[in-house]
């Protein structure tokens, strides 16, 4: 199993690689509009690219309440249980 | 006649022979050819093998996050515009965003992005599409973008007209401004289509070279010959290219360099053949004539013509006849060019890479070279010169034709200052 950390360094990548924001500032208590000013396009990539690296399913119901970095590793670690 | 002049106060570009428009203008004058084989892992299964990649990668220039959300068409859209806009020392001026215009053209489209995206909807599903794809491959994509860098609100258009797009897009900037919808138009094309679904479209339908793609030892750079006897199709190149199209009241308020006055245009279309010119090229003879008309202009000042020529057998007779047409005994001091033989054809891209060659060759007073032309065809009785050549001094003209498939034909008359 991947470790939070991992999970959060891995996101951070598709983070930076989707939106151009620097990885050290993917941070858990990071919002992604208001912090990372990641627009709603970008967050349906960033989710996409997530489902592929983690081997997870993200349902479009489930993107609005993932409002932090932390929200979306948390939601990973559940899916991969 | 119309009342307001116009002039061009901004040039850009990225083409297979430059990255900008001082290399590009300069391998142009030099006769150097951008044309070369392909690397691409794909181009082993097509019949053509060769083409003029862009000589600098728009990821060398654009911001990476940025260009990841373009289509390479608007990638070099972008790199253009930034270009012309930086040129045109618009930039603090205080022109107002609902006075400032875009006409920016492409022939086909983001092929690339639309094609990338069903090969991702066959391999990996759905839901793997790009959200993106829409607004990266939609053809007002690079209309669009450069609208929304430069804060462009008046009008945002990209009229497509295949291969003659580039050049309808500067028709219409004049309309623009002479309506007094616009003061300033950012005004272009681009084409980005080296994919081998329309490259085997292109080949298929007897287009393109396929000259220098197999065993017979010729070289790639010697394929786009445009007026030449051994012509056998166009060399498919990519790259784009913008023009700041101004008033000249506007212009000259601001202190503005102004390389040129866009004297006219005219636009027509044949209604002969979806992909055939009309072999005596009478809509584009209309076309060359309502520009002149346009522009008050007397057939005995146009000097220079840069020409569509893409170095295929038919379409090159019919240019000629429609210069003599337009021109009659004046053709004789009139020089002639296809930097087609240098850059391949860069379809909706080539009328705006044209226009930028055009507008230069009234500034710097040379025509660029044609390359190749070892044995003109007996039936083209142009003057059409294999390095460059200077042109007169005086108030001259110059055309930049373009034509292209479902008939279209435009030409643009330009004017020395």
């Amino acid at each position: 199993m991947a470790t939070t950390e991992e999970i959060r360094a891995d996101l951070a990548d598709i983070v930076n690689e989707v939106a151009g924001v620097d990885a050290d500032d993917v941070q858990l208590d990071k919002s992604f509009v208001d912090d990372l000013d990641v627009d709603s396009l970008s967050m349906v990539e960033v989710v996409v690219a997530a489902e592929e690296k983690f081997g997870v399913t993200i349902p479009d119901d489930e993107v609005k309440n993932l409002k932090t970095v932390g929200d979306a590793v948390a939601f990973i670690e559940r899916s991969q249980g | 006649m119309p009342s307001t002049r116009v002039v061009v106060t901004g040039l850009g570009a990225t083409s297979p022979v430059g990255g900008d428009v001082a290399s590009t203008w300069q391998a142009m004058l030099a006769g150097t050819s951008g044309i070369g084989y392909l690397d691409d892992e794909w181009v082993d299964t097509l019949p053509v093998r060769i083409g003029g990649r862009v000589a600098v990668e728009p990821s060398e220039v654009l911001d990476r996050v940025k260009a990841r959300r373009l289509d390479r068409s608007s990638q070099f859209a972008m790199v253009a515009a930034d270009q012309a806009w930086a040129d045109s020392g618009l930039e603090g001026s205080g022109l107002e965003p609902e006075r400032l215009g875009v006409a920016l053209a492409s022939g086909i489209g983001g092929v690339t992005t639309l094609l990338a995206n069903y090969d991702t909807l066959l391999e990996k599903g759905a839901r793997r599409v790009s959200p993106l794809a829409v607004p990266m491959l939609m053809p007002n994509a690079p209309a669009a973008n450069v609208s929304l860098k430069y804060g462009a609100r008046a009008a945002v258009h990209a009229p497509t007209s295949a291969c003659a797009s580039g050049n309808e897009a500067i028709a219409m900037a004049i309309d623009l401004i002479r309506l007094g919808r616009a003061d300033v138009v950012i005004a272009g094309g681009t084409e980005a289509a080296i994919h081998p679904l329309p490259m085997a479209a292109f080949a298929n339908m007897m287009a393109l070279s396929k000259t220098a793609s197999g065993d017979d030892g010729r070289d790639p750079a010697s394929v786009s010959r445009p007026w030449d006897v051994a012509r056998d199709g166009f060399v498919l190149g990519e790259g784009g290219a913008v023009l700041i199209i101004e008033s000249e009241e506007h212009a000259r308020a601001r202190g503005a360099k102004i390389y040129a006055e866009v004297r006219g245009a005219g636009i027509s279309n044949d209604a002969h053949d979806i992909a055939q010119p009309d072999p005596e090229g009478r809509g584009g003879t209309r076309a060359i004539t309502m520009a002149l008309r346009e522009g008050d202009v007397d057939p005995a000042t146009v000097v220079h013509v840069n020409a569509h020529a893409t170095s295929t057998p038919k379409g090159d007779i019919a240019e000629g006849l429609m210069l003599h047409a337009v021109l009659g005994e004046h053709v004789d001091r009139c020089v002639v060019t296809s930097t087609k033989s240098m850059t391949g054809h860069l379809l909706g891209g080539a009328g705006a890479l044209e226009a930028v060659a055009t507008v230069m060759a009234l500034h710097d007073r040379v025509s660029p070279p044609t390359i190749n032309l070892d044995d003109k065809d007996p039936e083209v009785d142009l003057d059409i010169p294999t390095s460059r050549r200077d042109l007169p001094e005086g108030d001259i003209v110059a055309l930049n034709n373009s034509f292209g498939f479902g008939g279209a034909n435009v030409a643009v008359a330009f004017g020395s200052i």
